[in-house]
């Protein structure tokens, strides 16, 4: 099996309150080194709550942010220095808001024509071939290539970030929450769209979320985020059904599901992250907090079979 | 185009401006080819004439010339001028703004503090000191006047860049190869022309009077040729003796300056999204009502409203956002009401108080009575008293419902003292108790927190204890939780629950989650296209929904423990407000639909748990 993508300690530490000259008055790792492996074929699924840097960790990846640290190698070529253009050509990208992610005053042609030109120097007869066979692809009518964004709604402009993106003619698309703003009678259309897009072109997937039953639905691996750090990965049908993290443990059991009673969320918040705590970064949240836990921060190891956990004392079956 | 026509002509003092700055733009245009003497033709005879003499209709200045043929000389000079003048400062502001605001950090900072220190000196200054350096002559007081006004675009233009900067569709550009530099013009300079436009639109006038300043001064156009700045310089010496050669000068420049401004304001009114959309005009306190008579009341119930109909009037469309929809809330009870976007669940709550902005919102027909008291009409006074203390709202975003300005603990007080005449030390310690109670840690301490220093899930505890303040009959909750991460919408589910066991609340629960409902809710009504399709407990309705789009709805949802799978889907779109098809409004959506489901009006049937189809799944 092929690694489509693999990181190695890809971390990113923000300085916070840049001066003119000197250093800044502060740091914050939005991202503690992160290794990845994703196969070719494989849809990833990261999940994570709001600030626990999977947005970042995405930007990284197709080189919208520089990566303070580590590497990134796309089937086996390393890409280092952050130049969208060279990423742009393996590595897509598909934003989480699909109005905003489309210039409000260009033509949905312009936009779809941009990547064709620039990354495969693409004119005439042939660009025109290539955006019909896009359209069709994601399910559109030709007569929109006239129009504006504003003239769409959300899951169409939607497929429209989804034709632009594969347009580039991509190994790996990252998918930036491209269903969270979407009402769900859409949403459905949307994951079914890219799920024919995967095996009709061959595309490995990081799919990155906050709902895990889209998650869930989508994904053959799962890594979990949180405050910056994978704190476990395993097989999708395994990640929620049996969580070895507590904090994994505490997402599943926080979805909402008809029949399940109200209750038994713990309260806490992620930690101060200009002032993070010196052990594992649950611990504060953790019901299995240990004085080794406030003490150490654990390393992502084997739990059992090909499922890993960053945790001293992980759940047991 | 004709949209920006009509809407600066809507502005009346701006139709006034472009008029007369036409006409004296069309009279400079074509001074050369009127029959005018020629304007540098001394004759120093005939000095000083009157105006309406014989041959000159403006009269003469000190040196006998023609005022008239020297005035649209001038005009024709100085608007050039100003309007050169601008559009230099325009360009090349916009485009120092534009690098600023692009590529940000270290280039911001020491570009837009060198503007600063050009903007700390006062602007006659800098230009006096520009053509004292330059020497005298029109072309270098428009250089000046252009330098001195550069920061102004800069800084205004900076601003938006850096809004746009950040935006999506810049990040996918860079991913479709595109350079920097091809970036800013293809992607950043068409979204920043309107602010260019408006920018330049407001400071012409400006520039024009700038340049006759400096012409006053001697150091702009000079002798013979003539602008409107070096005749009002000329004419200074013989203001008492020939008032008449200062005053024709000055109305010029009075009703170039007045026009050009009176247009500039429409044009920016026209351009200005923000004033387009009609975000700046306030709406009324309440919603309008255009209401034939009140329905009678079709039951009991602490809230009841019957056939509840809101529209949006924007323009000649309507909205029908609401269309005919009755719910009843019992004391104690919660009353999940779902729907996706735009199906009018958010408006029906908004109504039920007089919330709903007018204009564009209007409330047409039906009913809202809280305890048998109808609500739609109601004086403001009244809506006012009960807002809050009787039924009170909890909103999606507590970041931009809590004001960002004060501490939490006084918004509190406020809210409490609002309705109660406490002392404010009372207030406070009902403050802090409500703080308690929504299980806010060290409650004391985070009252005098202000709002950004609170995580979400915290700022909606908040928004909770506000809602609790005056410790109303009624919540009425707009997807309080939707903003929130999965284990926080535990926790705040979880306290709603607790809070409406407690204190015998009851609850509108509005929200776009089956999971929800399904854990809060006793009773739910299905919304979409306006109406009500679907109502019942909830574990009914759950287990064995009856309208084809709630069946539908619940099998799109994925649900945890499902597996990798292909999901189910409804293909097409909801429907628009504006265009709702006769009949019932699912039905181009719907496998089961047949003909007689487009005909006609389709009744809500059933009694407590209702169904608007014809052809329900299985017995209802």
């Amino acid at each position: 099996m092929t690694l489509a993508l693999k990181t190695t300690d890809l971390a990113k530490t923000f300085d916070i309150g840049k001066r003119l000259i000197g250093p800044p008055r502060a740091q914050v790792r939005a991202v503690h080194p992160v290794s990845l492996e994703v196969r070719q074929g494989e849809t990833l699924g990261i999940v994570g709550e709001s600030g626990c840097g999977k947005s970042t960790l995405a930007r990284m990846l197709v080189g919208l942010t520089p990566a303070t640290s580590g590497t990134i190698e796309i089937e086996g070529r390393a890409l280092d220095r952050a130049d969208p253009a060279a990423f742009g050509r393996l590595i897509q990208y598909v934003f989480q808001d699909p109005v905003s992610s489309l210039n409000p005053r260009k033509t949905i042609r312009q936009i779809m024509e941009a990547p064709l030109r620039q990354l495969h120097a693409m004119k005439g007869r042939a660009l025109e071939a290539r955006i019909a066979e896009l359209f069709d692809a994601v399910n559109l009518r030709p007569e929109f290539l006239n129009r504006y964004p504003h003239e769409f709604s959300g899951g169409q402009a939607q497929r429209i970030g989804i034709a632009r993106a594969l347009a580039a003619s991509p190994r790996i698309l990252i998918l930036d929450e491209p269903v969270s703003a979407l009402d769900v009678s859409v949403q459905a259309q949307v994951l079914n769209l890219l799920a024919e897009l995967k095996a009709e072109f061959n595309l490995t997937y990081l799919f990155i979320s906050h709902d895990l039953a889209v998650v869930e639905a989508v994904s053959d691996r799962i890594a979990v985020l949180y405050f910056g750090s994978v704190v476990e990965t395993g097989p999708a049908e395994k990640v929620f059904a049996a969580p070895r993290h507590p904090y994994t443990k505490l997402l599943a059991d926080s979805a909402p599901v008809v029949g399940r009673p109200l209750g038994g969320a713990q309260s806490g918040e992620l930690p101060d992250p200009l002032n993070p705590p010196a052990g594992c970064a649950f611990a504060g949240r953790c019901p299995r907090a240990s004085d080794l836990c406030h003490r150490d921060i654990p390393r992502l190891r084997v739990v059992e079979g090909d499922q890993f956990a960053a945790c001293h004392h992980p759940v047991p079956h | 185009m004709t949209v920006f026509l009509r809407l600066l002509f809507r502005n009346k003092l701006a139709g006034f401006g472009a008029v007369v700055l036409g006409i004296i733009v069309v009279l400079a245009v074509l001074t050369p080819v009127l029959p005018l003497p020629a304007p540098n033709e001394t004759n120093t005879a005939s000095r000083f004439l009157r105006p309406l003499s014989e041959g000159h209709l403006l009269g003469t200045d000190h040196l006998g010339r023609d005022l008239l043929s020297r005035l649209m000389w001038g005009t024709r000079l100085s608007l050039a001028v100003g309007f050169a003048a601008a559009l230099a400062a325009g360009l090349v502001g916009a485009a120092i703004g534009v690098m600023a605001g692009y590529f940000g950090g270290r280039t911001d900072n020491v570009t837009m503090r060198g503007v600063d220190m050009l903007m700390a000196f006062p602007y006659i200054l800098v230009a006096l000191a520009i053509v004292a350096v330059l020497g005298p002559g029109l072309l270098n007081a428009l250089i000046a006047v252009a330098v001195v006004n550069i920061p102004f675009f800069a800084r205004n233009i900076r601003g938006v860049t850096v809004g746009i900067a950040h935006r999506e569709f810049i990040d996918a550009a860079r991913l479709a190869g595109m350079g920097h530099a091809r970036i800013i013009l293809t992607e950043v300079v068409p979204n920043i022309v309107p602010v260019v436009v408006i920018a330049m639109s407001t400071t012409i006038g400006w520039m024009i009077l700038e340049t006759a300043g400096l012409s006053f001064l001697g150091l702009g156009s000079q002798p013979p040729q003539a602008d409107l700045g070096s005749m009002l310089g000329e004419a200074r010496s013989a203001l008492i003796t020939a008032p008449h050669t200062s005053i024709v000068p000055g109305v010029m420049i009075l009703l170039i300056v007045m026009s050009v401004n009176l247009l500039g304001d429409g044009i920016r009114d026209a351009l200005d999204p923000r004033l387009r959309s009609g975000a700046l005009a306030r709406p009324m306190a309440t919603t309008r009502v255009e209401r034939g008579h009140a329905p009678a009341p079709k039951g009991e119930g602490l809230l009841r409203i019957d056939d509840l109909e809101t529209q949006f009037h924007v323009g000649a469309r309507v909205y029908k956002a609401v269309n005919k929809v009755s719910l009843d809330l019992q004391p104690g009870e919660c009353l999940g009401l779902i729907g996706e976007s735009g199906s009018g669940k958010s408006v029906t709550a908004l109504s039920v108080m007089g919330l709903v902005a007018s204009p564009p919102g209007v409330i047409t027909g039906g009913a809202v009575r809280l305890e048998g008291q109808d609500l739609i009409g109601a004086p403001y006074d009244l809506l006012r008293s009960l807002r809050g203390r009787k039924v009170a709202y909890i909103f999606q975003d507590p970041l931009s419902t809590l004001h960002p300005l004060y501490r939490i603990g006084d918004q509190l007080i406020e809210a409490i003292r609002v309705h109660e005449p406490v002392s404010r030390a009372q207030a406070h310690r009902r403050a802090v108790k409500l703080l308690e109670d929504v299980r806010i840690p060290n409650a004391a301490a985070r009252a005098r927190a202000y709002p950004h220093e609170l995580s979400g899930g915290m700022r909606q505890r908040v928004g909770i204890a506000m809602a609790l303040a005056n410790d109303p009959d009624i919540i009425i909750a707009d997807e309080p939780t939707t903003a929130l991460d999965v284990t926080v919408q535990a926790q705040i589910l979880a306290l709603l629950s607790d809070l409406r066991r407690d204190r015998g609340l009851a609850i509108l629960f509005i929200t776009h989650d089956f999971g929800v409902v399904g854990q809060l809710c006793d009773r739910v009504a299905v919304m979409y296209g306006g109406r009500i399709v679907e109502t019942g407990p909830t574990a009914a309705v759950l287990a064995a929904p009856a309208h084809p789009y709630t069946r539908r709805l619940i099998a799109c949802v994925p649900e945890l423990g499902g597996g990798q799978r292909i999901l189910a889907a409804i293909p097409g779109l909801p429907p628009a407000v504006d265009d709702l098809p006769a009949g019932c409004a699912f039905a181009p959506r719907c496998d089961k639909a047949q003909e007689a489901c487009s005909k006609g009006e389709i009744d809500l049937t059933g009694d407590g748990r209702q169904v608007r189809c014809l052809f329900p799944e299985g017995a209802v």
